[in-house]
């Protein structure tokens, strides 16, 4: 199965019958170093002081930071190319990295080139997010099914993979953290989102670049992981390509330990600084959020909203690629002998006429109304229900809108007519 | 790994229906047996599954001092709809809940209180008038004012008699009516005009059509009624009455988990906005 | 027995009217009983009354071939019926009938247009009283007009 290329996903529940078919698989196999306790899937992440000092990995090596996963039991997933979009999906190797590669990104426009350099993770975000494994577009929530006594429902356990996610920016970990607080911190506990929160293992990689459409700067969530990774990278090309490791939680660091990769030098540290501003001074919007959540809820009626709509297909196109849009719905599938239905949650927009429908009609008959009901929650209501922006700055949504239409700009165009009349 | 009661969240419980009124040319009252006691407040909605359809958000209007019995009243307007009136002795339904917030009953105690209801409005208010008889004298006044479209649109008319005479001023008028109605013709603010409603102490509970609303919480307001006195009850699309699915906001509200029941206060400056 | 001046004061149209301007128009009024299901108003008569409700309930409707007496809306204690009195060509423009036995003051319209007249103070004391009237039956209208119970609810 190992030699196979690619991997089966680990049935839930039977993760270490799955790894006994790869033992003997990897480099130094932690079994040999018994004192030290694998970090094994479905043990939680115990925050912790990085107090371990950063290390440095050579990028000859950084294929054993990824066999040391497996061997643990991680499933890999991380950036790689498809369809000519850089996309998250299943990784063996680090080979299977876009390297060299770089995207180029603009309001509406998505393309990539060749880098000239082997860079690993030489570009920023694609159309993917990690919420489709956190939050997966389509699952099976529950099934009713007629027996000879009447009715039964039947509640799958939640599949949750144990899986590794390499690459993982700034922005997306500010993004996990939001919809932390929607499916675990509100109140309820979505039961498909725990399972498979519960079962990740973070390997971040701090942005050495930016995008045409990021502003992670301006939403104070990146360029550089500020915690809530295992394992965080930043990426070093010049003189000599290398990765500087950094731990933020206690199984990240065991992670680091059984890689035995030599303490970071200072030129180690100062380089993958620069690396980082470097990715400061590149940042291709800012957005100004002061105020903003009052801003836009002083201007529900606004002249720029027709503007908007004018341009809006209403596509869905930006709360797909979100990465905190968390809106779905559900759909009854029953089987064709009708004993047994299934309630099957999909990922849902706010930009389509049904999500508002009620018995007549629907309350957001207007694209007007439903870009605004978009950009009003992202950015200002969701601080009223969640404490904190629902926009990372990650981008996405300018890049991949048909039209172009850039949230940034559209923030800045309402607060220079701040109170203008419709 | 995951506990049940978290997947319960989420996934129904089937209780069969144990009785099935008409009420009215599309709405069915269905009383359903829960396995144990179904405990619930008044204003707060259940998510009623209708096997192969799928799930809708039905106010509870049975009584909340008798929680073996789960009571809801549903107009028949869609498919699923249809598919639950439809529901005989017998049947079985998926049930999740009770979800929500609930008209402050307890809060009013020691004032008057007026409720108005418009069309299937009344159903969300139902509770609330038992709980209200049940400690009848804890109230001073109480007045029941219900809006409908026409004398055969009148919904509960039996009980509404019987709460008449026990003690609460119920004043019943129709948009639409031929000579054989005797009964008010007009629009349900003419009766918070014609009614005893007075400021001080006064608690209204109000509930029907968003519009309906609109113009009853101005009639109130011009009595004296302070708008964190007047409670609305407020609908909108929703799939999961836990927050997860984003279909109910109101402006910053989840009205599966904030509302549906608010002080009107509360949400006084999201009402002037359009398809908000 | 209390007289006509006494029993405005408990209607509201008339109960913040200046004394003698109340007297003045008590002047036109007398008290009158309807039985229940008594034509009040019948569209197209002379309109030289109008009707203020101290008991019981009128409906005001019109007859509809096909449809019959359609009931528009009712009137209940301390509201007021008939407003053509008001204007040329003092023609009643729909039918009101006691739903109930009615307890009502009868107010002889001519009568009091004369006061008015005479009495612009007056006139525009108890124009403005009617015009409130008017336009909060006209906004009750409209809402009917809306059929909001149509498909919501």
């Amino acid at each position: 199965m190992a030699q196979s290329g690619r991997r089966e996903p680990a049935p839930a529940g039977d993760i270490c019958a799955h790894r006994r078919c790869t033992l003997g698989y990897s480099f130094r196999d932690a079994t040999l170093i018994p004192h030290l306790a694998l970090p094994h899937p479905g043990r939680t992440a115990v925050r912790m002081n990085a107090t371990s000092g950063h290390h440095v990995l050579p990028v000859s090596r950084l294929g054993d930071l990824f066999s040391a996963l497996r061997s643990a039991g991680w499933n890999l997933a991380g950036p790689r190319i498809r369809d000519g979009a850089i996309v998250y999906d299943e990784l063996e190797t680090a080979a299977d990295l876009p390297a060299g590669w770089t995207d180029e990104q603009a309001p509406g426009k998505y393309g990539l080139k060749k880098r000239g350099d082997g860079a690993l993770f030489g570009y920023v975000v694609g159309p993917h997010s990690w919420k489709k494994y956190l939050f997966p577009p389509t699952v099976r929530m529950w099934s009713a099914t007629k027996t000879a006594d009447g009715m039964e429902v039947e509640v799958p356990q939640p599949a949750a993979p144990p899986t590794a996610f390499i690459g993982v920016r700034a922005c997306e970990l500010a993004a996990i953290a939001v919809q932390d607080k929607v499916f675990l911190g509100s109140g309820f506990v979505d039961p498909v989102y725990k399972a498979r929160r519960d079962n990740i293992f973070l390997v971040a990689v701090n942005c050495g670049q930016a995008g045409g459409t990021c502003f992670c700067s301006s939403m104070n969530t990146g360029p550089k992981a500020r915690g809530g990774f295992d394992i965080a990278l930043t990426e070093i090309l010049e003189d000599g390509h290398r990765f500087l490791l950094e731990s933020g939680s206690e199984r990240g660091e065991r992670l680091v330990a059984l890689l035995a990769a030599p303490a970071a030098s200072d030129a180690d540290r100062s380089a993958a600084d620069a690396a980082v501003a470097r990715a400061v001074s590149m940042m291709g919007r800012t957005m100004e959020t002061s105020g903003v959540k009052e801003l836009l809820q002083r201007n529900y009626e606004h002249p720029r909203w027709d503007h908007v709509a004018a341009r809006c297909l209403a596509c869905t196109n930006c709360t797909m690629v979100c990465p905190t849009c968390f809106c779905s719905t559900v759909e009854d599938v029953p089987n064709l002998s009708l004993d047994r239905s299934d309630h099957v949650r999909t990922w849902d927009s706010c930009f389509t006429s049904d999500f508002s429908y009620i018995h007549g009609g629907s309350v957001r008959p207007s694209v007007k109304s439903r870009y605004r009901q978009w950009m009003v929650h992202k950015l200002s209501t969701w601080h009223d229900q969640f404490a904190s922006s629902g926009c990372v700055g990650c981008g996405r949504c300018i890049t991949w809108c048909p039209t172009g239409i850039d949230i940034t700009e559209e923030v800045r165009e309402i607060r220079a007519s701040d109170g203008a009349n419709t | 790994m995951e506990t049940r009661a978290d997947a319960g969240v989420l996934a129904p419980e089937f209780l069969r229906v144990t009785g099935r009124r008409k009420e009215l040319a599309d709405t069915w009252t269905l009383e359903l047996e829960p396995r144990a006691e179904f405990p619930f407040r008044p204003g707060q909605f259940n998510m009623v599954y209708v096997f192969g359809f799928g799930e809708v958000a039905i106010s509870i209007s049975g009584d909340p001092a008798a929680p073996g019995k789960l009571v809801h009243t549903v107009r028949a307007v869609g498919k699923l709809t249809t598919a639950l009136c439809a529901s005989k002795a017998g049947a079985q339904l998926g049930i999740r809940g009770p979800f929500g917030t609930s008209w402050p009953v307890d809060e009013a105690a020691g004032g008057d209180v007026v409720l108005v209801a418009g069309g299937l409005g009344l159903a969300p208010l139902r509770p609330a008038v038992y709980r209200i008889l049940a400690e009848r004298e804890k109230f001073g006044r109480v007045t029941l004012l219900y809006g409908a479209r026409s004398p055969e649109t009148v919904l509960y008319r039996a009980e509404l008699r019987r709460w008449a005479r026990a003690g609460i001023d119920v004043r019943v008028t129709v948009d639409a009516a031929d000579a054989r109605w005797r009964g008010n013709v007009g629009v349900v603010t003419r009766l918070i005009d014609q009614a005893a409603v007075t400021a001080g102490a006064t608690a209204a509970f109000v509930c029907g059509p968003e519009i309906m609303m609109r113009f009853a919480v101005s009639s109130l307001t011009q009595r004296g009624i302070p708008t964190d006195r007047i409670s609305v009850s407020m609908e909108r699309n929703m799939k999961c009455a836990v927050g997860f699915c984003g279909h109910c906001q109101y402006g910053p509200e989840f009205i599966c988990r904030d509302g549906p029941v608010f002080p009107f206060r509360r949400i006084e400056h999201l009402f002037r906005i359009r398809e908000l | 027995m209390k007289s006509i001046d006494d029993l405005l004061t408990e209607q509201p149209l008339f109960s913040d009217l200046d004394p003698e301007h109340r007297r003045l128009v008590a002047g036109c009024g007398r008290l009158r009983r309807f039985e229940a299901g008594a034509w009040i108003l019948k569209e197209g008569a002379a309109a030289d009354m109008f009707y203020s409700i101290r008991k019981g309930q009128v409906a005001l409707g019109i007859h509809v071939p096909e449809r019959g007496d359609v009931v528009i809306e009712t009137v209940g204690e301390g509201g007021v019926l008939g407003w053509s009195w008001l204007f040329p060509p003092y023609k009643v423009q729909f039918d009101a009938r006691a739903v109930t036995a009615a307890a009502t003051i009868e107010f002889d319209g001519a009568c009091l247009r004369r006061k008015c007249d005479a009495d612009p103070v007056l006139g525009y004391a108890l124009m403005k009283r009617f015009a409130s009237v008017m336009a909060a039956r006209l906004q009750a209208t409209r809402v009917q007009f809306l059929d909001v119970y149509g498909n919501a609810r």
